[in-house]
C-alpha cells in the first residue's frame, strides 16, 4: 500500500545511465492515490510522524484496497515541499494532498496545488489566509483553523473569571494570531504581551515579567521545544499563577519531557483520548496495539483526515470532482471526536474542551474537565464566499 | 583520469540531456529537479568567485539569495495585487517580467554586498566567516519578524513570471531560461578569471603582500569580487523563488548558507564547474537517499565526510588530472 | 520598571552568559590549540544532555546524570578527534567547515535514531528546585543560582589549568607554534586528543545543566553553536578570556534588550506594534553587537591579530 518510491523517482541517475523510465500510468477508475507530504526527519519529525501512523492506521483498518498512499518527506523546509507538491502532481498524478503540518509549508504548497484540481485534505495546519477571503473549493482543513484553540483559551479565561492575563508567544504570524486569537475571547485586561524571538530557549526574561506585572494568570502559546523550555523554567520561578495554553505544548507526544511541570495546567484541544465514544475508544485501543504508544492529538487528526476520504470515496468517484467535493463537505464519518461538521469555508465546526494534565501511574496525559466553545466555527468563515 | 576542460564539456552536456530525456519521457518532475540544480550551481557559481578564488570564505551568502528571492516575490506581490510598492517621492509599480525582476535583484543584491563587503573584509580568516554570518542571521530574523510579505508564512507567487516569447510555465522552457542563464554566467566567470583582474585576486588570495608591493589594493580587488558574488547569487535566489513560485525566509537561513558552501566544496573549490558538479550530486544523493530511510541524513554526512578526507580537491579534483590553480 | 526587576534581568543575564561561556571555552579552546572550526561542538553538547536524561532515568540521580553527560560527551569527541578530525588540522577552514556540518547531520540523525524523535524529560534535582530570596526582595532561581556557580568554578579552574600547570603550558605552548611543541617531544597528538576530550566534555556539561531547565531534543545544539561562535569571535578566537567576556556580554545584552527595548519603544509608539517592532530588533541584536566589535577590532576584544 506505501509505495514509497515510484520507479520514475529513483531520480537522474537511472535516467542518464539507461535512459530508461516508466511513464505514469493514469489510474484506474474508483481508485484515488493520495500524495502525503509531511515532516519525517529533522526538528518536528514527531508531529509528522503521528500524522502518518493515524492515517495509515485508519487506511489498514478499513482494508480497502483502492487507495494508494505516497508518502514523502518535507524536512520542513517551505521549498522541498513544493518541490515535492511539483513532483506528486506532475509525475505521480496523485488526486488527493495531505500531511503538511506547518502553516508556512501549507501557504507554500495549497494554493497551487487546488489551483490544479487536486483536493487537499489538511490533518494539521489552519493558516487564517486559507480560512476567509483566501477559501479554496478543493481544500477542507480536518484539524481546526489556527486560532481556534487559542480562542477557547481566551473564552475559558473568561470563564474563570480571571481579569489580568499576562500573554505571550513567538514574534511570527502564527504567533501573532495567537494572541489575537485569545484576546477575542478574553473579556479581561491585558497585564502584558510579549512576542518572543522564535525557537528562543531561555525564559527567564519573561518570566521575571510575569512575576513584576501583577497578572493574575497566563496565555501561552510556545510550540515544541519552546513550550517544554517555558513550562520547565515556569514552574521552577516560584511564581504559581494560574496557565492555560492550546493543546500544542501538552500533545502526548512532549508531555513526558515536561513531565511534573505540567501537572494540573489547563489547555485547550478539540479531541482528547478520553472522549467517551466507541471510534474514540477502538481508535486508542487500535494505536496503542500498534504503535506502543498513546495517540497524540496529531495521530487523531491523521485518523479523521484518512476516515473523512474514505467516506467520501465510497459515495464518489475522486475523477467526478463536484461529486467527490460534495461527498467530502457532508463529513459522513465517525470521527475520533464525536460530532464533526464542515462550516461553509471547509473549516471544522466543533466542540474544544478544556482539558487538565494529569498522571496516570507513570505516564503524563490529559483528562476533560470542560467545554470551552461548543460547535465553534472560525472568525474568518463569514469572510468566505463559497 | 580526464581532462578538466574535457570533464567540463561532460557536466554541461548532462545536465542539459537529462531534462530534455524526460522532457520527451513525459516526466516533468525531473526537469524540476534538474532546473534546480542549474539554480543552485548558478549560485554555488557565484560563491565560488569569492570563496574559491578569492580565499573568502562567506559563510552568509544566503543573504543574497534571500534578497534576490524577496526582490521576486515583492515586486511580484504588487503585480499580483495591482498596488504599487511605494507612491512618494516617485511611483514604483511591481512586476511580473523576468528580466527586469532579474536586473533588479542584481542590483539590490550587489549593493548590498558592496555594502557587507567594505563592512567585513576588514577582518580576515575566522572572523570573516563569522561576521558574513552574522549578517545573514540580522537578514534572516527581521524576515521572520516582518509582517508586510508574510513573515515566517512566507509569500506565495501564483504564477511564474514571464519572459518576453516563453511559456515559463512550461517546466521545459523554464529549464531553458536557467540553463542559458547559467551557461552565460559561466563563461564570463571563466573570462573574468583569466582577466587581469582574476589573476591579481588570485595572487592576493595566496599572498596578499606581493600584490600590495605592485600597487594594487588586495582590499579592492576582495570588495569587487565580493560584490559580484553576491549578485550573482542574488540573481540564482531570484531563479529559485520563481521555480517555487514561493519565498521565505528559509532563504536566508545558515542553512542555505552552509549548503551552497557544500556545493562547492562537494565538486571542487576555484573550479570552474565545481559548483555545477557539486549541485547537481547533491540534488541527485538528496533524492535518490532520501527514498531509502527516514534517517537518510546519516548516509549524506557520511558521503560528504568521505569527500573532503579522500577527496582533495573535491569530485572534479579527483576525476581530472589538472592540477588546481588553488592549493 | 523597579530597579529590583533590573536587578533580576541583570542576573538572568549573567547566568545565560555562563551557560554560554561553558560552550564558548571549549570551541575557543580546540580552536586556539588545533586551529579547527568545529561546527559538531552543538553535537557534543546535545550528546551531553541524552547522556544526562538517559542515566537520570536509569537511576534517579542527578549527580551521576550529571558525570554522565561529561564522560559521554569527551569520549564521543575523543573518539571523533582520534578518528576523523585529526586529519583536518592541516586543511583549511573550508574543509573543517564541511566535514564537521557533515557530523552534525550524522549526529542528529543518528540520535533520533537511537532515541526517536520525541524529547526526553530531565528535570532539576530536589536540593536545587525552587528559589531564594536575594537582597531582601528578589525571588530567583535556586537552579539558575547553581548555574551561575557552577560556570564561575569552570572558568577559574580552566584559567588555572592554563596558566599554572604543564598541561596548561604545552596548551600555551602549542598555540603559539606548533612545531616548537613537537620539537621539544612533547606527544602531541596525545594533547591534541586531550584538549579536545576537555572541550567536548564542558560541551557535554552545559548540555545537562541547561537540558534540565529546556528540552532534550535533537537540534538542541544548533542555536547554542551559533551563539557560542557569536560569543568568541567578539571575545577574540583562542582566548579564554575573551570567551569569558564575550559570553557576558552577549548573554547581557540579549536578556537586557529583550526587556529593555519594548519598553523603549512603548514611550513613542502603540503598544503592540512596539512589542513587535521591539522583539524583531532584540532578535538582531546580538548580531549587530558583533559586526560592531568586529568593525572596531577585527580580531575580537582579546584575539591576536592575525599574522
Amino acid at each position: 500500500m506505501i509505495n514509497r518510491k515510484n520507479i520514475s523517482t529513483l531520480g537522474l541517475a537511472v535516467l542518464a545511465s539507461c535512459a530508461l523510465a516508466v511513464p505514469a500510468i493514469a489510474v484506474a477508475d474508483g481508485k484515488v492515490k493520495v500524495g502525503m507530504i509531511t515532516t519525517l526527519s529533522g526538528g518536528g519529525a514527531g508531529l509528522g510522524i503521528d500524522v502518518r501512523d493515524g492515517f495509515m492506521l485508519a487506511i489498514e483498518q478499513s482494508g480497502n484496497k483502492d487507495i494508494e498512499v505516497i508518502i514523502e518527506d518535507d524536512q520542513r523546509k517551505p521549498d522541498i515541499a513544493v518541490q515535492l507538491a511539483d513532483k506528486m502532481i506532475q509525475s505521480e498524478k496523485v488526486d488527493v494532498m495531505t500531511g503538511i503540518i506547518w502553516s508556512n509549508l501549507a501557504m507554500a504548497v495549497v494554493p497551487s496545488a487546488t489551483a490544479q484540481g487536486k483536493f487537499y485534505l489538511s490533518p494539521n495546519a489552519g493558516p487564517s489566509a486559507l480560512a476567509g477571503k483566501g477559501c479554496l473549493p478543493n481544500y477542507f482543513n480536518v484539524a481546526w483553523q489556527n486560532d481556534n484553540l487559542h480562542e477557547a483559551a481566551g473564552a475559558y479565561a473568561t470563564d474563570e473569571g480571571y481579569g489580568k492575563s499576562f500573554i505571550l508567544a513567538p514574534n511570527y504570524p502564527a504567533g501573532k494570531d495567537a494572541l489575537k486569537g485569545y484576546k477575542r475571547f478574553y473579556k479581561g485586561e491585558v497585564a502584558g504581551e510579549l512576542y518572543t524571538k522564535l525557537g528562543q530557549t531561555d525564559y527567564a526574561a519573561e518570566i521575571a515579567q510575569i512575576r513584576a506585572s501583577g497578572a493574575d494568570s497566563v496565555f501561552f502559546f510556545l510550540p515544541g521545544g519552546m513550550g517544554i523550555s517555558f513550562l520547565k523554567q515556569y514552574s521552577g520561578s516560584g511564581i504559581d499563577l494560574p496557565v492555560v495554553g492550546p493543546a500544542f505544548s501538552f500533545d502526548q507526544g512532549i508531555l513526558q519531557a515536561v513531565g511534573e511541570a505540567a501537572l494540573g495546567i489547563k489547555n485547550t484541544s478539540q479531541w482528547n483520548k478520553d472522549i467517551d465514544n466507541p471510534t474514540n475508544t477502538a481508535f486508542v485501543e487500535s494505536f496503542q496495539a500498534e504503535y506502543g504508544r498513546l495517540p497524540s492529538l496529531y495521530a487523531s487528526q491523521g485518523f479523521d483526515t484518512a476516515n473523512l476520504l474514505l467516506s467520501a470515496m465510497a459515495k464518489a468517484d475522486v475523477g467526478d470532482a463536484d461529486a467527490f467535493r460534495a461527498a467530502l463537505k457532508l463529513a459522513d464519518f465517525d470521527s475520533t471526536r464525536g460530532d464533526f461538521m464542515f462550516g461553509n469555508n471547509h473549516h471544522p465546526v466543533q466542540d474544544i474542551y478544556v482539558r487538565e494534565v494529569i498522571k496516570e501511574g507513570d505516564i503524563y496525559t490529559n483528562k476533560i474537565i470542560a467545554t470551552g466553545l461548543t460547535d465553534h466555527a472560525d472568525a474568518y468563515a463569514a469572510d468566505c464566499s463559497m | 583520469m580526464i581532462n578538466e576542460r574535457v570533464l567540463n564539456t561532460l557536466i554541461a552536456l548532462l545536465l542539459l540531456v537529462v531534462p530534455l530525456f524526460a522532457w520527451q519521457l513525459d516526466e516533468p518532475f525531473i526537469i524540476t529537479l534538474a532546473t534546480k540544480a542549474a539554480i543552485l550551481a548558478l549560485a554555488g557559481v557565484g560563491l565560488n568567485l569569492a570563496l574559491g578564488y578569492g580565499g573568502l570564505v562567506s559563510f552568509g551568502h544566503a543573504t543574497f539569495f534571500g534578497l534576490g528571492g524577496y526582490t521576486m516575490g515583492i515586486l511580484a506581490s504588487h503585480a499580483q495585487s495591482f498596488t504599487p510598492i511605494m507612491e512618494s517621492p516617485f511611483l514604483i509599480d511591481g512586476t511580473k517580467s523576468m528580466p527586469i525582476i532579474w536586473l533588479v535583484a542584481i542590483v539590490i543584491s550587489a549593493f548590498v554586498a558592496f555594502i557587507i563587503g567594505l563592512l567585513s573584509l576588514r577582518t580576515t580568516g575566522v572572523y570573516f566567516i563569522m561576521v558574513t554570518l552574522a549578517f545573514g542571521q540580522m537578514l534572516y530574523y527581521f524576515s521572520i519578524s516582518w509582517p508586510a510579505y508574510g513573515g515566517e508564512d512566507g509569500l506565495s507567487i501564483y504564477v511564474r513570471n514571464e519572459f518576453p516569447g516563453l511559456n515559463t510555465l512550461d517546466p521545459i522552457q523554464f529549464f531553458g531560461i536557467c540553463y542559458v542563464l547559467l551557461m552565460v554566467v559561466i563563461f564570463f566567470m571563466s573570462k573574468l578569471n583569466s582577466s587581469s583582474f582574476g589573476l591579481a585576486l588570485n595572487s592576493a588570495r595566496q599572498n596578499s603582500e606581493r600584490v600590495q608591493t605592485v600597487g594594487i589594493s588586495p582590499f579592492r580587488l576582495q570588495l569587487v569580487a565580493f560584490t559580484i558574488s553576491g549578485a550573482v547569487t542574488g540573481l540564482a535566489g531570484a531563479l529559485f523563488a520563481d521555480l517555487n513560485r514561493f519565498i521565505s525566509p528559509t532563504m536566508f537561513s545558515w542553512h542555505t548558507s552552509g549548503e551552497i558552501m557544500v556545493f562547492i566544496i562537494l565538486g571542487g573549490a576555484a573550479r570552474l564547474y565545481g559548483p555545477v558538479a557539486g549541485a547537481a550530486i547533491f540534488i541527485l544523493l538528496e533524492h535518490v537517499l532520501g527514498g531509502l530511510s527516514e534517517f537518510w541524513h546519516i548516509f549524506l554526512g557520511a558521503i560528504l565526510l568521505l569527500v573532503v578526507l579522500f577527496a582533495k580537491g573535491g569530485l572534479i579534483g579527483s576525476v581530472s588530472k589538472k592540477a588546481a590553480s588553488h592549493g | 520598571m523597579s530597579t529590583i526587576l533590573l536587578i533580576e534581568q541583570f542576573l538572568n543575564g549573567i547566568q545565560f552568559g555562563v551557560m554560554l561561556f561553558l560552550m564558548a571555552a571549549g570551541l575557543t579552546l580546540i580552536f586556539g590549540v588545533m586551529g579547527l572550526i568545529n561546527l559538531a561542538h552543538g553535537s557534543l553538547y546535545m550528546i551531553g544532555a541524552f547522556a544526562a536524561a538517559t542515566v537520570a532515568s536509569l537511576t534517579g540521580s542527578f549527580l551521576l546524570a550529571i558525570i554522565a553527560s561529561v564522560v559521554a560527551a569527551a569520549v564521543f569527541g575523543a573518539i571523533v578527534e582520534f578518528s576523523i578530525l585529526r586529519r583536518l588540522y592541516d586543511r583549511d577552514h573550508l574543509d573543517q567547515v564541511l566535514a564537521t556540518f557533515a557530523l552534525i547531520l550524522i549526529f542528529s540523525e543518528g540520535t533520533r535514531w537511537l532515541f526517536g524523535s520525541f524529547p526526553l524529560y530531565l528535570d532539576v534535582p530536589e536540593a536545587l528546585s525552587g528559589t531564594v530570596v536575594l537582597l531582601g526582595d528578589i525571588q530567583y532561581s535556586r537552579y539558575r543560582l547553581a548555574i551561575i556557580f557552577i560556570g564561575l568554578l569552570v572558568a577559574v579552574g580552566l584559567y588555572l589549568l592554563i596558566s599554572k600547570t604543564r598541561v596548561g603550558m604545552r596548551i600555551r605552548a602549542g598555540e603559539n607554534d606548533r612545531e616548537m611543541i613537537g620539537a621539544l617531544g612533547i606527544d602531541i597528538s596525545k594533547l591534541y586528543t586531550w584538549v579536545f576530550a576537555l572541550g567536548a566534555g564542558l560541551a557535554g556539561l552545559a548540555g545537562a545543566l541547561v537540558g534540565a531547565i529546556q528540552s532534550v531534543q535533537v537540534g538542541m545544539g544548533e542555536p547554542v553553536l551559533i551563539l557560542a561562535f557569536v560569543v568568541i569571535v567578539i571575545g577574540g578566537i583562542g582566548s579564554i578570556k575573551g570567551a569569558f567576556i564575550g559570553s557576558l556580554l552577549v548573554g547581557l545584552t540579549d536578556t537586557l534588550g529583550r526587556v529593555l527595548l519594548p519598553i523603549a519603544f512603548s514611550t513613542f509608539m502603540e503598544s503592540s506594534a512596539a512589542t513587535s517592532v521591539a522583539s524583531s530588533l532584540s532578535s538582531m541584536l546580538i548580531y549587530l553587537l558583533m559586526a560592531g566589535v568586529l568593525l572596531l577590532k577585527p580580531s575580537g576584544l582579546f584575539g591576536r591579530a592575525p599574522s
